[in-house]
């Protein structure tokens, strides 16, 4: 064999293995996707989204109020996580020095590693113990503590990619700087930073850990905050590892749900950010 | 090499203003009669361990246009952001010396009132991503607008200060993104004028425009200089010629030559000045 085939040979290979892994790394989505479809959507009805869990042993019924309590629990995050991350991340970015900042933003990754249900455990120690039960607003601080590192970081990269031309014209002009950063720097940068603040939306939607002994769950509708709530990855679990096969439809019809919602989150948020671009 | 300097000094802009024609001639003969606005004296300038300015001194006339020359990294830019202590925004920068405005030291000044009074264009435009209107009304808005005039009235008079109402007037409340570099640049201009600066300071504000717009550019500070001093950072040899009454040489830091632009142009005092102008070193 010349070299020359040899090196054509090699290249071959190397081509259709990296393309093949590419090919595999794809394709779990689609596989995932085709998967929930199939039995999601034949159980699919109306009755899913407006009426309450059947008590066991009937069939039918639906997950309104997990739908609701996921609603509810990602919305309190979100008052939670996101004005911490937000104001945090205009700090780093506009006003650090370079000590403190560094801290920061090192525990801030750091904390976006932290395993979501030692989050769980967190809000466990610090709402469900002193309050006795279960709760939204336990699941939602376990829920918002996790937005907060990541809308920070996101914040503080897009704030850092307006260029400091913009926050000299406007310093030039007389303003203060917290006035530059409010009405030049943070417009500048909003559509980038809305994007990150729904992809870490999109992130915390599917969390189950957190949630199992935080907000727990419940076959009932839950008024207010204080009192344990549905979620749809919770009932996910607690339906999927049930014995009942009517339990298993619904489960397929709830994962098929929550995939479309953090589906539409994430493509809607990146036609956002392309627009701006 | 006489010639070409002397054609420089002579091709104006030919397009004058009859309000410009009225005022009294201002060719730099006159230089010792003008008022000095700003007086700089034994100023020393830091970044960190590296010091960019050397004992500048220097009094800048009221009501003409002075051009900084000199090589790139020689510190014009940096002395002119001392002027309206743009320099504090860079982290470890340190001033040493005076800057009077008016006689009073701009170190004791708030540093936004100050930038009120001394306004600055820079060598990119830099409009923010607002509409036309907006970027010229900002000044004005952050200052706490309380003048006589409504806003669009102020709007409407700092555009055609500088020169681009008829342009523009058709679009304020488009984008400012949507216009050309040299438009965009004017832009600039007409929101450092809605503040009604007393000093005008322009880094290179024609290195990043078409020969056109920078033509526009000259003529309109021509006009402005009846009403703020202006002090130009510039590249271009012509230019300084072209639109300056005094010129300042910068060289490694050091001020090496400052005289009215005629005397500067023609008959250089240091050795390194006509070097650099006639093109000899850079």
């Amino acid at each position: 064999m010349t070299r020359y085939t040899w090196r054509k040979a090699v290249n071959a290979v190397m081509l259709t293995s990296t393309g093949l892994c590419a090919l595999v790394a794809v394709s779990v989505l689609f596989f995932i996707l085709g998967y929930l479809l199939w039995y999601g959507w034949r159980s699919l009805s109306w009755s899913f989204f407006t009426q309450l869990p059947k008590p066991v042993g009937e069939t039918g019924g639906g997950m309104a109020n997990a739908i609701v309590g996921s609603g509810k629990l990602l919305g309190l995050a979100a008052v939670i996580g996101i004005p911490v991350g937000f104001m945090g991340g205009i700090y780093l970015a506009e006003f650090g020095g370079s000590t403190f900042p560094f801290l920061v933003r090192y525990t801030a990754d750091l904390l976006n590693g932290v395993p979501s249900i030692v989050m769980g455990i967190f809000a466990f120690t610090v709402v469900v113990l002193p309050m006795g039960h279960f709760s939204a607003l336990a699941g939602s601080l376990a829920l918002g503590v996790m937005l907060m590192p990541i809308v920070l970081r996101t914040t503080e990269d897009f704030l850092r990619a307006v260029p400091d031309s913009m926050r000299e014209g406007g310093l030039a002009l007389g303003a203060a700087k917290w006035r530059v950063v409010a009405t030049v720097v943070v417009p500048a940068a909003f559509r980038g930073i809305a994007t990150g603040m729904l992809l870490a939306m999109a992130r915390v939607a599917g969390e189950t850990a957190p949630l199992l002994f935080t907000s727990f769950g419940n076959r009932f509708w839950s008024r207010g905050l204080s009192e344990p709530t549905a979620s749809l990855p919770v009932m996910i679990y607690t339906y999927a590892i049930a014995p009942y096969d009517d339990w298993h439809r619904q489960a397929w019809v709830a994962g098929l749900v929550l995939l479309s919602l953090v589906l539409v989150i994430n493509v809607a948020s990146r036609k956002i950010l392309a627009r701006s671009q | 090499m006489g010639n070409v300097i002397n054609s420089a000094v002579a091709s104006r802009p030919p397009k004058r203003t009859d309000e410009e024609k009225n005022v009294p001639d201002t060719l730099p003969k006159s230089k010792a009669v003008a008022e000095p606005k700003v007086t700089v004296s034994n100023l020393n300038f830091y970044y960190g361990p590296k010091q960019a300015l050397y004992s500048v001194n220097v009094t800048i006339p009221q009501n003409k246009v002075t051009a900084l020359i000199g090589p790139s990294g020689c510190g014009k830019s940096t002395f002119l952001r001392t002027l309206n202590r743009m320099h504090e925004t860079v982290r470890g920068a340190r001033l040493e010396g005076e800057i009077r405005l008016d006689g009073e030291d701009i170190l004791t000044l708030d540093s936004t009132a100050l930038r009120r009074r001394i306004g600055m264009v820079f060598q990119r435009p830099n409009p923010f991503p607002k509409s036309i209107f907006e970027n010229v009304a900002y000044g004005a808005r952050v200052n706490g607008w309380k003048g006589n005039q409504s806003l669009s009235e102020l709007v409407e008079s700092s555009l055609k200060r500088a020169a681009c109402w008829d342009e523009l007037k058709d679009s304020l409340h488009k984008s400012a993104y949507a216009l050309s570099g040299g438009q965009q640049q004017r832009l600039c201009i007409a929101r450092a004028l809605a503040v009604d600066p007393e000093v005008l300071l322009l880094d290179e504000p024609c290195s990043a425009l078409d020969p056109i717009s920078t033509a526009k550019i000259e003529e309109l500070l021509f006009a402005l200089k009846s009403s703020c001093t202006i002090v130009i950072v510039t590249h271009n040899m012509q230019q300084a010629a072209r639109v300056s009454d005094c010129t300042g040489f910068f060289l490694l830091g050091k001020l090496l030559e400052f005289n009215d632009t005629v005397k500067v142009f023609k008959t250089p005092a240091k050795r390194e000045t006509e070097d650099y102008i006639t093109g000899r070193f850079g």
